[in-house]
Order: structure tokens, then C-alpha cells, then sequence
């Protein structure tokens, strides 16, 4: 039996392989990996110097999967359910699994790809640009300024998501760095205009210097040439430009693609014994090019492969930029359908919300600033569960008001831990119990935890005046 | 005379007197609630004289009523049924069933008596509901397992508390006082009274506490929190746990357990500038299919932030039952022998059987944990008899009503109590036993240290002690009477001979040294010279594994056993109110406190309320796939909108257990006693 072959070892075949074992399939499963998996949201971190690249690899497969790296796949002949790969070599399939993710979507520009100029796709991207990891497992120092690229400016090119939390990472790193974007503000494909101003606004905090609205023309080592004849001292430049689908392979073998593989709900392309996952793959017209994507897709293939009978139902979608301080999330696609929409912005404070709702229930937003809510608000939506009535306390993530300490009722029980009421209390009182610990005595109020005794005493200072 | 309350862990100090013929208690000035005392210890005494209390054996005769007996014909009818289904069945036919709450010695006599007296592989106890998930973690961890591995008054001088689902300001009062200075972060679903003091409060979804521990640990890594001087020298495996953690990045964290990222960083460098921090795991975290992981989880971050084994810092667990720790350290738990030894190691069965003077071949093996055994209770194979001491299960197992009907399945079922419990009002033979006040023994408090318990008054006329009750069936089962003392003093100091060398080691600690007033931590070897201090802190040199190191845990989140669906929406979490312990058989028969919290009700969200078209004061009916619970409605705004809460201290068809489902850790058997998946609707009484 030649079992599952597995083509790829980014995010979405790790995962895929791990519960494959999980799920209680037993046949032999193989990997081809040109590079080995990491853990891609983790780069930002290993950027900023806090974990060393070796912390971002996830743990080993289970036992029994054969993993082969540095082999590339580039041929699969489907009549022989075989895959060709650049040593030469040739493995046997009955069901093979495309996880050949995406490519950075290379600018064609003077300078690029060439000397100083990198993505940010794997570990060894990434190292060297902080001056050492700070911290972490292993601790050994990741780089360093000899062999690294030295200390000196750095330019993003790219203000989507990756470019963002790159140009926070190489502020925490203490990094000069330019970001470039062609947008009127960074994410502007996800953010309107008054979220966009403050991602911006917290960006230049950050120290970020920010050239928006322009775009790359030429790059040479120490310098980036932009449309506007403007020079940005840059001895890197990072390219965070999106990606592509990677469907060479599939496109080779003759299997329908569009942007990405196309897949069906059992992740099948067009043939029954090839399926796809992750950014490679295109489900109902979709390519998402989220690691929760990706995840998902893997763990519905590894039920399907052991057996089990389910239907990939692409789960509601979250951007959560990562970037400690820096609180912002995107739920849902943009303009979705919605009859309410719920809006708080509160610029001094650096907080903006835009919420549609359809029914009660969360369709799309953004939120910026607000960290209580989206917590709160990503898992209503997840979860498909309503919103609260108070809206407002909802996104300013505050709790229903718990009652005041003035004026309270008779039977206000006071003293917890002994179910006092503030009518035993002041019986007590007029019964001759004039402080502390007599009422204590008396009633049993303030032995327990004790934390009532503040109120108590305030009690026995204001009864005096309420007996006259 | 000085005593100790008789419910919770924290074993309150007590002075106990009498005045026109009554009881009266006091709190006396024991460090660990000096001066203080919640309602429950206040209320006690009158659990003494409750009108209903047992005084007479009580059998059921052929037409099912129950009528009063004598004990000889009792105890000789249970002897004679036990030696029938033994003789039908075979020895793991009978079944024993313990609690938290017996002495030190009845624990002890208790296990023996299963293995000796009965042959039986089949015992366990409500304990198993408690704390095995924490002291499996523990075990693991650090090699050895107290509650509290350092003294309760150390939490005094503590600046950064993590209490981790854990609410002792309604469990244990008293407690509160040394929290007080601590800044604190509590992990809970809702916002109890705990919660309320906090610094910072986590809010967790029910179930998903383990991703949250995990992100924790992520970002002490990430920030540079992680004590690697500590970790290198005192620890092993931390590389298989970050590979575990690297993926719980806090964002991740964040959409799993909506404790928003911001909280879990402020959390952990709370705990990390600290230069005296704890962290503490309860009920809430533990009584998970994944309560063992979970509470490895919170101990992982604990040693990657070096506090454990570090004067002034550490882990802990915050034990339930009044004697929850030295009840799992003496034998009545099924997989193990006195001195929290293994039933499984050859030379723990050596040694203990030379202590009991039996071959070691004759000691049966593990049989069934709790709820696995509850569920086999009249079952093909299973137990067709059952003892029970000083427990509940009808009110206090998961998927109650199940266990319910298997009790009755079986032929014959015992249960020693003193009061008529709704277990004990389904028995066969009822057997009317003493109570805290009225007897002697030690108990073994969170913080380790064995206490004694004095008798003020003797038990009723026509109420025997559970020794007594041991020794007189043992003897009609055909044992040497002396191998049962009913003395017990004697029964300490053969306990303390059998946890000799053993991980909770007794052997140094007796009677006479704790009537002067000694301050006895286990474990507290005996000595040729100088009598051992005993051991309040442990692990400041060395981890009790034989590396001397503590082990870090590669555990991974999963979800709830029970995932919420379109039919049952919404998560139940249950738990417990200040004003009743455990299944209530004590303090339902208290009118003070049936006066401050007398009858179930479920806490809901008032969106969720109206919702599901819910109001306040009104009956409800929440369902799960096992059955359904009729609980009053409260509002509480606080909740979280997907969560309803319910206590589980009421009986009938109050009995929030009748929905909990009895999925089970791996590790530690323990239920998933803090989420499943319900529905809430209005109730109306059938007309």
C-alpha cells in the first residue's frame, strides 16, 4: 500500500499529518518538504529578537510519517499515481494531498530579488534582523550583528497584514524602519478610512516612518528609489507584497485551477484521488490565505482520509493583527451584508469600531483599540450568537454595572460570609452594639473574609444620624 | 476544647463548648483563619443535634419499607448478605465506596478492611470528584502531591496571586485574609465574588482554560519571563512544552477562550515582576475530561516563571473536602495503598502487607475509579453490593440520575452516615454513625499539616463510630478483631507504621506531639534521634523525583467533550455557594443557611434570559442529553452570554449533577463535572 503522500510541509500538511494520527489513520503517510515547517506566525516574534528561529518549529510528526525535506515535487503523473521530484526520485500514491502553499508575489523592480532584499516566509528569513533574541528556548543568540545584516535602516515594501506586524516587529527590535504602501493608508483592503488613519497614527507612534500612497521603483543595497523621486535609506528591504497560490504542480498534472487548486467540500480536485489544502487551494471561489484556514481545511482532510463522513464548511473568518499593544481585528469579509450597523469612534483614544449586524448577529467589522471587545466580539461571531442588548458596554467591554454601595435597601446583605443584612446590623446597633466588634459579636459580621468590615464601620458612623 | 470545623479543607481552628445543654463554637486563633469563621462554621453545631439525625440502624425489610433494628441484627445481616454475594459473585462483587471527609484513620481502616476484610479490588471515593486531576499533575510534576506544598500563611506576603478556577471567597472564606495583600488574577467563567477582588480577571469560556494556560506560557516565553537559570537546573522537558506552546500564541489564545490578548499579557507580567508569586488551580480548571492536562498546564507556567520550590513563591491546589488531602493518601482511593504508595509497586504491597501481617499475593489490585465503578453497580460483572462511608453519590456523581438507578440495581446497598442522606435513603441497611464533634482522629488540612480533631461530647445513644462499625463487621466476616482497633490512636499509629517510607510519610508524627501543639507537615519520618520538625515547605532543595528535578508537562489543548449545538446552545458550569458544602446532607439541615441559599437556582445572563424568554424568579427547566434540572432563574449580568451556572448542592430533581457528563479524564478518571451542553426554557408544573 503506498498510502498518503503529502506534497509541501507548511502549515496546513503539518497539521494535516499530526491529526491524520490523531483521527486514527493507520496507513503509511509520506511528506515531501522543500523546506521544513515553522510556525509562520511566529516570524514577526523571531524578527523582533523575542524567540530564537528554532522556537518556531513545531513539534516532530507523529512517529510513523516519513518526512523528506529539501526534495521538491515537479512532476505527478497520474496514471502511475507517482510524484517526480527534483533528485530524481519517484513516490507512489493512493491519495495525494497538494499542500504547496503560496509564493511571495515578487515586484518586478531594479534590485529585486537581489542582494539586501528578503520575504518573510521562513525562519531563515528573518534572522539576523533583531540585534539577538532577547529571550526563549534554547537562548543561543540568533544572528547577531556580524553575520546579519547589521543594524541599519530597514524598508517594508507592502502595507497589507504581514507588512504591518513586520514593521511593529522591527520597532520592538529597535530598528529604523520605512514602511512603503501603495494604498492611501496600511490594510486598506480591509480597513475604511477612520480605522485606517489610526492603524497609521499608531504605526508613527511606533516610530514607523510611513510612505503611503507610493510605490517602489528601484532598489539598490542602502537605498529604495519610490515613484515620487523619493530616496529611503533602507540596507533591507523586506518585501511583504502578498503571495500566490502555488499551483504549479497542479496546473502541470492537469487539474482545474483558477486563482488557487480548485477543490470541492471533501477538499477533492479534479481527481477523486487528489485532494489540496491550505493557500494552494481554492474552495467556492475562495483562497483565504489564513493559517485558521489552513487548519481547518487540514483537520476536515484528516477525518476524510480516516474514514469519517464530513463536509468542509469554511468556518467564519478573523485577521487579528499581531502586534503586542497594538489591539486591531477584521471579522468577516468586507462590506458585508448587514441591517444595523453599530459604530464608536473615539479617535483621541485611539478607538474606532464598526460593526454590521444582520438579525442581531455579527456579519462583518473592524475594531481598533478595543481589546475587550474583540475578544468578546470575534467569538459572538464565530459562534454565530447574538449580540448583547448593550451594545455600547459591549464594545467599550464593560460589564452590566454591579449595584452602587449608596442607599442601600434593609435587606442588602452586607456581610457575606455570614448572610448579615444591614437590618441585623442596625438592630444590632440600637440593641447596644455601637462598634466594630461588637456588632462582629453580635451579629457575626466581618468574621468571615472580612472585606465587609469597611462598610461595616461606614454602617455604624451613619447610623447614629438615621436613629435621630 | 480546641477542634477544627468540620467542613472544608482549610480546617478552621474551633473552640467548641456548651452552654444550657448546647453546643457553641467559636474560632480560635489557628493561623490559618485566626479569629475567623464563615456561616458555615458559625451554623455547625446544630448538624449535631438536626431532628432527623440518625440514631438507630435502620433495614429494610421484604415489603421495602426501612424500620429501626439493633446492631447486632444489622451488622450480622450485612455480614451474612456481603459473605452471600461474595460466595455467589466473587469478592469484587462488593464494592466500597469512601469520602473526603473520614479521619485519617477511617480512610486508613477503611482500605484495609476492602482489601483484607472483603478481598475486594473494588474501592474508591468521592475524592476522585475532587482533586485527582490536580494531584496527578502534581504527582507528575513534582513526584509527590500536597494541596499546598508551603505553609497557607505564606500566601500572606505574596505581592501576584493566579487563582485558576478557584472562588475561595464563597469556598473558603477565611482564606480571603491572606490573599488580601496579593494583587490578584482569577481565571473564571464568571465573576464571583473571587473575581470581584481581583486585580485582573481572565474570563475564560468554560472549557478552554488549558489554551489559556498554554498562551500564558507563550507570552512569558516570548517576553523574556522565562527563569532559565531555574529551568536548566531544576526542571527537565521544558523543550517538548514549547513546542506544544509555541502554537498558542496569545491572538490564538485569545479566539479560543475570549480572554482578550491585552489581559493575558497584563497577566503574565503581573505574575513575572512579582518577586513573590503563586499560582493556584481549583475545582473550576480541574474537574475537566481534561482536568490532569489542564492543571500541568498552570504547573508548566509555574516552573517556566520559577516560582515552584522558591521560598516565598510556588503552586498549589486548594483542596475541597475537610480531609481531601490525607483522604487520598492512606488507601481508600483504588489505586493505591497507605503512605500514597502504588497498589501496582511490588515492594509498597511488601511493605504494607508485612504491616497488616498478610501475604503481599493476597492484596488485590486496582479495580474501577469512582464513576467507572458506579457505573458498573449491578451490571453484568459489576459490584451487586455496595458500603458507602461518608458520601453522597445521588446527589454529588455525574449524570446523577444514571448513578441513581444503578444504586438501585444492586442487592444490597449499606451506607454509613449520620444523617439520612438521599443516598442513604435508598439503602438496604442504614448504619447511624458519629460526627465531627463526637470523635476522636486527625485530618490532614490543604496545607498538609495533620490536625486533630477531638471529641466534645460522646455520639447519641444507638450511634456507633465508623471504626466501630468497621471492626463489627470484620469480625462477623471472619477477621481477627485486632486487626480493626476501634481506638483511634491505635488506628494512627499502625497508619503511621504503614506510610512508613512512603511519599506521604506519617511515621514521625503522633498523638502526644500534636496534643503539645506541634505544627506537623508530612511527610515527618520517624527518627532514632531528634524528633523530625516535619516538612511545612517542600521541594526548596530538590523536586521529590529521583532526579531531584520538577518535569514540565507536553500537554496540548482539546476541546469540551460536549460541544454546544443549535439544540442545547448554551454551556452549563456548576459549582458551589457559600452557605452549603458539598451535597448538603449536612448543611440542608441547617436553617440559617437554607436561609441565606435554600434551594437551586441557575444564573443567567439577562440577554441569554430573554433569549430563551426567561424571568427572573421564575422556574426553568435546563436540559442536557442526561436529563433535565428545574432551577429557579437569577439574573446576573456579569455572566457570559453563552454560560449558565448552577449549583450542585440540592437534591431531586434540583440536582444539577443530573445534567454533568461523566466523560473522563484520562489520567485521573475525573468528570467532566464543568461544562455540557444545555437548554434553558420556562417551566410550568404539570397541573
Amino acid at each position: 500500500m503506498s498510502g498518503v503522500l503529502v506534497v509541501g510541509y507548511g502549515p496546513a500538511a503539518h497539521r494535516l499529518v499530526e491529526r491524520l494520527r490523531h483521527h486514527g489513520h493507520h496507513g503509511p503517510v509520506t511528506v515531501l518538504g522543500a523546506e521544513p515547517a515553522c510556525h509562520r506566525p511566529l516570524l514577526t516574534s523571531v524578527l523582533a529578537g523575542e524567540l530564537p528561529p528554532e522556537a518556531a518549529v513545531p513539534p516532530p510528526p507523529p512517529g510513523d510519517t516519513r518526512v523528506l525535506l529539501g526534495v521538491r515535487a515537479v512532476r505527478v503523473d497520474r496514471r502511475a499515481r507517482a510524484v517526480h521530484t527534483d533528485d530524481g526520485s519517484v513516490h507512489p500514491y493512493d491519495t495525494l494531498v497538494l499542500a504547496t502553499g503560496a509564493r511571495p508575489d515578487v515586484p518586478r523592480l531594479p534590485g529585486v530579488p537581489g542582494e539586501g532584499v528578503r520575504t518573510v516566509r521562513s525562519p531563515a528569513d528573518v534572522t539576523g534582523l533583531a540585534d539577538g533574541p532577547r529571550s526563549g528556548p534554547g537562548g543561543g543568540p540568533g544572528g547577531g550583528p556580524g553575520g546579519g545584516p547589521g543594524a541599519g535602516p530597514v524598508a517594508v515594501l507592502g502595507g497589507g497584514v504581514l507588512g504591518v506586524e513586520t514593521a511593529f516587529a522591527l520597532r520592538r527590535a529597535g530598528r529604523e524602519v520605512t514602511l512603503v504602501h501603495p494604498g492611501p493608508h496600511p490594510m486598506d483592503h480591509l480597513l475604511d478610512a477612520r480605522a485606517g488613519a489610526l492603524l497609521a497614527a499608531r504605526l508613527a507612534e511606533y516610530g514607523v516612518r510611513l510612505c503611503p500612497g507610493r510605490r517602489a521603483v528601484e532598489y539598490a543595497p542602502g537605498k529604495l528609489t519610490l515613484t515620487d523621486g523619493r530616496m529611503v535609506g533602507a540596507d533591507t528591504l523586506l518585501l511583504c507584497t502578498g503571495v500566490v497560490p502555488d499551483t504549479r504542480l497542479a496546473r502541470q498534472a492537469g487539474l482545474p485551477v483558477r486563482r488557487g487548486v480548485v477543490v470541492d467540500d471533501r477538499l477533492r480536485t479534479g481527481d477523486p484521488r487528489i485532494h489540496a489544502i491550505g493557500d494552494c487551494a481554492e474552495h467556492a471561489g475562495q483562497v483565504p490565505g489564513l493559517l485558521s484556514c489552513a487548519w481547518e481545511q487540514a483537520e476536515t482532510l484528516a477525518r476524510l482520509l480516516a474514514g469519517q463522513r464530513v463536509r468542509h464548511r469554511p468556518a467564519r473568518t478573523v485577521v487579528r493583527l499581531r502586534a503586542p499593544g497594538t489591539d486591531l481585528a477584521v471579522l468577516g469579509p468586507p462590506g458585508a451584508p448587514g441591517d444595523e450597523s453599530v459604530t464608536l469612534s473615539d479617535p483621541s483614544r485611539g478607538r474606532y469600531a464598526a460593526l454590521t449586524l444582520d438579525g442581531d448577529r455579527i456579519t462583518g467589522g473592524v475594531l481598533i483599540g478595543l481589546p475587550r471587545a474583540i475578544a468578546a466580539v470575534s467569538r459572538l461571531h464565530d459562534r454565530d450568537l447574538p449580540v448583547p442588548a448593550g451594545r455600547l458596554a459591549l464594545l467599550l467591554g464593560s460589564a452590566a454595572p454591579g449595584p452602587g454601595r449608596v442607599e442601600l435597601p434593609d435587606d442588602t446583605v452586607l456581610c457575606f460570609c455570614n448572610n448579615v443584612t444591614r437590618a441585623a446590623l442596625a438592630a444590632a446597633w440600637r440593641a447596644g452594639a455601637r462598634d466594630l466588634p461588637a456588632l462582629a459579636a453580635a451579629t457575626r459580621a466581618t468574621t468571615g473574609c472580612g472585606t465587609c468590615a469597611d462598610d461595616v464601620r461606614r454602617l455604624c458612623e451613619t447610623l447614629p444620624a438615621a436613629a435621630r | 476544647m480546641a477542634t477544627h470545623c468540620p467542613y472544608c479543607a482549610l480546617q478552621c481552628g474551633t473552640l467548641l463548648g456548651r452552654e444550657h445543654g448546647a453546643v457553641t463554637v467559636r474560632p480560635s486563633a489557628f493561623p490559618v483563619n485566626s479569629g475567623r469563621l464563615c456561616q458555615k462554621g458559625w451554623t455547625a453545631p446544630s448538624v449535631l443535634s438536626a431532628p432527623d439525625r440518625l440514631r438507630a440502624p435502620r433495614v429494610r425489610d421484604g415489603d421495602g419499607r426501612p424500620r429501626p433494628a439493633g446492631w447486632d441484627e444489622a451488622l450480622d445481616l450485612v455480614a451474612e448478605r456481603l459473605r452471600a454475594v461474595r460466595a455467589e459473585h466473587g469478592a469484587d462483587a462488593v464494592a466500597v465506596f469512601g469520602g473526603g471527609g473520614l479521619t485519617n484513620e477511617k480512610a486508613y481502616l477503611l482500605g484495609k478492611f476492602a482489601r483484607l476484610a472483603l478481598g475486594t479490588s473494588q474501592i474508591d471515593y468521592n475524592g476522585r470528584f475532587c482533586m485527582s486531576s490536580a494531584a496527578a499533575a502534581a504527582n507528575a510534576a513534582f513526584g509527590v502531591d500536597r494541596g499546598l506544598p508551603f505553609p497557607v500563611t505564606d500566601l500572606g506576603a505574596a505581592e501576584v496571586i493566579l487563582l485558576a478556577g478557584a472562588n475561595p471567597a464563597e469556598t473558603m472564606p477565611p482564606l480571603m485574609r491572606h490573599l488580601d495583600h496579593a494583587d490578584l488574577v482569577v481565571v473564571d467563567p464568571r465573576r464571583t465574588r473571587t473575581a470581584e477582588r481581583a486585580a485582573l480577571h481572565l474570563q475564560p469560556a468554560p472549557g478552554t482554560d488549558l489554551a489559556l494556560a498554554l498562551g500564558l506560557l507563550h507570552i512569558a516565553v516570548a517576553e523574556g519571563h522565562l527563569d532559565k537559570e531555574y529551568v536548566a537546573e531544576r526542571t527537565t522537558g521544558f523543550d517538548a512544552v514549547w513546542s506544544r506552546a509555541a502554537a498558542w500564541w496569545p491572538e490564538r489564545a485569545e479566539r479560543v477562550t475570549g480572554v482578550p490578548a491585552a489581559e493575558q499579557y497584563e497577566a503574565v507580567r503581573a505574575l513575572a515582576r512579582a518577586r513573590r508569586a503563586y499560582v493556584l488551580t481549583g475545582r473550576g480548571v480541574e474537574q475537566h475530561s481534561k482536568g490532569t492536562d489542564t492543571a500541568a498546564a498552570f504547573v508548566n507556567l509555574a516552573l517556566a516563571l520559577g516560582l515552584p520550590g522558591r521560598r516565598g513563591s510556588g503552586y498549589g491546589t486548594l483542596t475541597g473536602q475537610g480531609n481531601g488531602q490525607g483522604g487520598r493518601e492512606h488507601g481508600q482511593k483504588t489505586d493505591q495503598l497507605p503512605g500514597y504508595r502504588s497498589i501496582t509497586d511490588p515492594e509498597a504491597r511488601a511493605r504494607v502487607a508485612k504491616v497488616w501481617g498478610v501475604d503481599p499475593g493476597s492484596l488485590p489490585g486496582p479495580g474501577r475509579s469512582a464513576y467507572e465503578l458506579l457505573d458498573a453497580l449491578g451490571t453484568e460483572g459489576g459490584p451487586r453490593a455496595l458500603l458507602v462511608f461518608g458520601s453522597n453519590p445521588v446527589v454529588s456523581a455525574p449524570r446523577a440520575a444514571h448513578v441513581t438507578e444503578r444504586l438501585a440495581a444492586l442487592d444490597l446497598l449499606v451506607v454509613a452516615d449520620f444523617v439520612p442522606s438521599e443516598t442513604a435513603a435508598m439503602a438496604d441497611v442504614v448504619l447511624p454513625v458519629a460526627q465531627w464533634a463526637e470523635e476522636e482522629g486527625t485530618m490532614t488540612s490543604l496545607e498538609g499539616r495533620v490536625l486533630r480533631r477531638r471529641a466534645l461530647l460522646p455520639p447519641p445513644a444507638g450511634v456507633r463510630t465508623d471504626l466501630e462499625v468497621l471492626h463489627g463487621l470484620a469480625v462477623r466476616l471472619g477477621e481477627p478483631g485486632h486487626r480493626y482497633p476501634t481506638d483511634p490512636r491505635a488506628v494512627f499509629d499502625e497508619l503511621r507504621a504503614a506510610s512508613a517510607g512512603g511519599r506521604a510519610d506519617y511515621s514521625g508524627i503522633t498523638y502526644d506531639r500534636l496534643e503539645a501543639g506541634e505544627a506537623l507537615h508530612w511527610p515527618c519520618p520517624r527518627t532514632s534521634g531528634a524528633p523530625h520538625p516535619g516538612t511545612p515547605r517542600l521541594f526548596l532543595d530538590r523536586f521529590a523525583h529521583p532526579d531531584g528535578r520538577a518535569r514540565f508537562a507536553a500537554v496540548d489543548h482539546r476541546e469540551p467533550a460536549e460541544p454546544v449545538t443549535a439544540d442545547r446552545p448554551l454551556y452549563a458550569t456548576t459549582g458551589r455557594v457559600l452557605a452549603q458544602y458539598q451535597s448538603g446532607a449536612q448543611t440542608r439541615r441547617v436553617p440559617e443557611l437554607n436561609e441565606a441559599a435554600g434551594e437551586v437556582f441557575v444564573q443567567v445572563h439577562p440577554d441569554t434570559a430573554e433569549r430563551f424568554g426567561l424571568e427572573e424568579g421564575q422556574l426553568a427547566l435546563v436540559s442536557s442529553a442526561r436529563g433535565g434540572t428545574v432551577a429557579r432563574v437569577r439574573l446576573d449580568g456579569t455572566l457570559r452570554t453563552d454560560t449558565v451556572f448552577l449549583p450542585f448542592h440540592f437534591p431531586g430533581r434540583g440536582r444539577a449533577n443530573l445534567l454533568t457528563r461523566p466523560a473522563l479524564d484520562p489520567v485521573s478518571r475525573m468528570p467532566e463535572f464543568k461544562v455540557c451542553a444545555v437548554r434553558v426554557e420556562p417551566w410550568a408544573e404539570p397541573s
